[in-house]
């Protein structure tokens, strides 16, 4: 069964159809890419799955279960981390708080207990604190581990809101655009990360790229869009090859 | 330079990062019970009122420092909790059960109050407390069998074990009574902190897109931060009641909201430190620029007696320079001040320098 199922998901924005009509399902374990031009829809599919948005029609389904109507914050719990093409980290806290923020869908105490401290609340806090550490290893982040994110490169930052959204120990990780505003090294860097989160973590990877050397080097299928509707899927390849991909990015031959 | 060495995740947990934090602190707490016995009565009250200051400003650093909302009417939970404690006191409550009915009853208003407010930010959120700091100067006047309306009320004496407690008769129990509050209450801060509550409201205050991606709840957490917050202010003015010995109408005016406010900017937003600088600023420098205006007068033959609302000139002088070339507050400067002695002679002079902020979304607020 997919583990997520996306159903003939539509979005208005007053007269502008965002999304319209896209259905496609992410299989477990793979590396499911969006492409598309600039405005096609990527980012509102992913702030839809992400429940930010609230779809005017159609269907998400996770792990089988139907979350067109949960609200934002229930969606991390269910094991869906996200991070955002701007990059929305805490600038004034240290990488090691950022990561513990990302722990928040897996808190166990509640708003009395942390304020007198019980003893429970330490022994959660060490628990977060020991998988923070894993994550910290697992992207090599241990030199920036208390430094503020004012203070950081931007390579460095697209890495730490990477490792927040893994903090959350989700099933599905949702990137978009990991590798824009980065460096060839560091998107090298980017295309070793994404591997090992498949490949030695199980994860599942939806991603929104413009990078096509990433894109194809890293996905297992890609979907392309643009206006909003879906216009190919397949391969990196195949979908490259396609016309009316072609065509949405560069136009059509014929000079008007 | 010290360099710090962590062996365990505890030393990120606990309250303080070696044995030489917690001697600082405990050193500062001996200087806090030593104080009022090497001073006279009059700044034994100024220290008292710094105490309690600090308090309610701890209260406003939670919501605004902390949680990123502003608020203009803190002056109006100061009111509720004062009324509240005194209103309890008077028909027979002990000190200690009112103090901390009051605290709840300010807390339950905050709470009921952040429904509406939480969805609200920036200027239309200054708006709407304000409002509520002006709406709270009728109330105060139309409730009168709790408020004792246009004459307000009187602060019985404290009693404890037989020992009597008051602010001119016992001024030194009355700041080790205000003192212990702070304490407790700092500590409660302090473990809010270090704990994911307290992560929830810094990630409120900084994105709120990511936060609810991370899986927090923003109104409820906008919820809890302002109970919180309107619980310690009203701590804060169920004490100042006993300070002032009597609160009307007339005790928590918007000015009050807007000092409260000025305190934790000046002091430092988003630190515990700030809101006890902060204190020591609203306290003690009118105190100070009077007796600097006194000294003029006797020893120079300038007189300045006669420029009536020179006082609020200078502290507004003094409060606009602050926040124009240290928006960071006295803990700022401290923080930079710090580096430079543990550095010297290596500090270099853009350290602290602010840098570029990346441009952040606005388009799923």
């Amino acid at each position: 069964m997919s583990l997520l199922q996306v159903e003939s998901l539509s979005i208005a924005f007053g007269g502008v159809k965002a999304v319209d009509n896209v259905s496609f399902s992410v299989e477990p374990g793979e590396v499911f890419t969006i492409v598309g031009p600039n405005g096609a829809g990527k980012s509102t599919i992913f702030n839809l799955i992400s429940r930010l948005y609230e779809p005017s029609g159609g269907k998400i389904l996770f792990d089988g279960k139907d979350i067109t109507r949960l609200p934002a914050h229930e969606i991390a719990a269910l094991g869906i981390a996200r991070t955002f093409q701007n990059i929305e980290l805490f600038d004034h806290s240290t990488v090691l708080q950022n990561l513990l923020i990302g722990r928040h869908s897996r808190r166990g105490t509640r708003w009395y207990e942390d304020m007198l401290f019980f003893p429970k609340v330490r022994r959660s806090e060490r628990e977060h604190r020991r998988i923070v550490e894993e994550v910290i290893d697992f992207l090599e982040l241990a030199a920036y581990r208390d430094k503020l994110i004012a203070g950081l490169p931007y390579g460095i930052r697209k890495l730490v809101e990477i490792a927040r959204a893994l903090a959350s120990e989700p099933r599905l990780i949702l990137l978009d655009e990991p590798a824009s505003g980065l460096s060839v090294e560091e998107t090298q860097d980017m295309a070793w990360s994404i591997e090992d989160m498949q490949k030695d973590l199980g994860l599942t990877v939806l991603m929104v790229e413009h990078d096509m050397s990433l894109v194809s080097r890293v996905s297992n299928r890609v979907l392309a869009v643009a206006e909003g509707k879906p216009l190919a899927m397949g391969t990196a390849a195949e979908v490259q090859a396609d016309p009316k991909v072609i065509e949405a990015y560069l136009g059509t031959q014929e000079v008007p | 330079m010290r360099i710090l060495f962590k062996n365990s995740y505890d030393d990120d947990i606990n309250l303080f990062e070696d044995r030489r934090h917690l001697l600082k602190y405990a050193a500062l707490l001996v200087l806090a019970l030593l104080l009022p016995w090497l001073i006279g009565n009059y700044y034994i009250g100024e220290l008292t009122s710094v105490v309690i200051w600090s308090l309610a400003g701890l209260g406003l650093m939670l919501i605004a420092g902390h949680t990123g909302q502003v608020s203009l009417g803190h002056a109006a939970f100061m009111a509720i909790g004062a009324f509240a404690h005194l209103a309890l006191m008077i028909r027979g409550w002990h000190f200690v059960p009112a103090l901390l009915a009051s605290g709840l009853i300010s807390g339950v208003a905050g709470a009921l109050i952040a429904r509406p407010l939480g969805r609200m930010s920036g200027i239309y959120l200054a708006i709407a407390t304000l409002a509520l700091s002006i709406i709270i100067e009728d109330i105060a006047i139309v409730a009168q069998p709790i408020t004792g309306g246009v004459a307000g009320l009187f602060a019985p004496a404290i009693q404890f074990f037989g020992f009597q407690i008051d602010r001119y008769g016992t001024p030194i129990a009355f700041y080790y009574l205000c003192l212990t509050v702070l304490v407790l209450v700092t500590l409660c801060y302090v473990n809010l902190l270090r704990s994911p509550t307290g992560r929830s409201f810094l990630a409120v205050r900084d994105s709120e897109v990511s936060a609810r991606a991370l899986g927090i709840n923003v109104a409820s957490t906008k919820t809890i931060a302002f109970a919180l917050s309107c619980a310690i202010t009203g701590l804060a003015g169920a004490l100042y009641a006993h300070l002032a010995q009597a609160v009307n109408y007339e005790s928590f005016l918007v000015l009050i909201s807007i000092t409260l406010l000025l305190q934790v900017v000046i002091g430092g937003l988003g630190s515990i430190h700030g809101a006890f600088f902060g204190a020591f600023v609203v306290v003690l420098l009118p105190q100070s620029i009077s007796i600097f205006r006194e000294f003029i007068n006797t020893s120079t033959p300038i007189s300045l007696a006669a420029y009536p609302g020179m006082d609020t000139a200078v502290f507004a002088l003094i409060i606009l320079l602050m926040i124009i070339y240290e928006p960071r507050g006295l803990y700022g400067l401290w923080l930079r001040l710090r580096t430079w002695l543990e550095l010297f002679p290596l500090y270099r002079k853009g350290m602290f320098r602010r840098t570029r902020t990346y441009l952040k979304t606005e388009r799923m607020r």
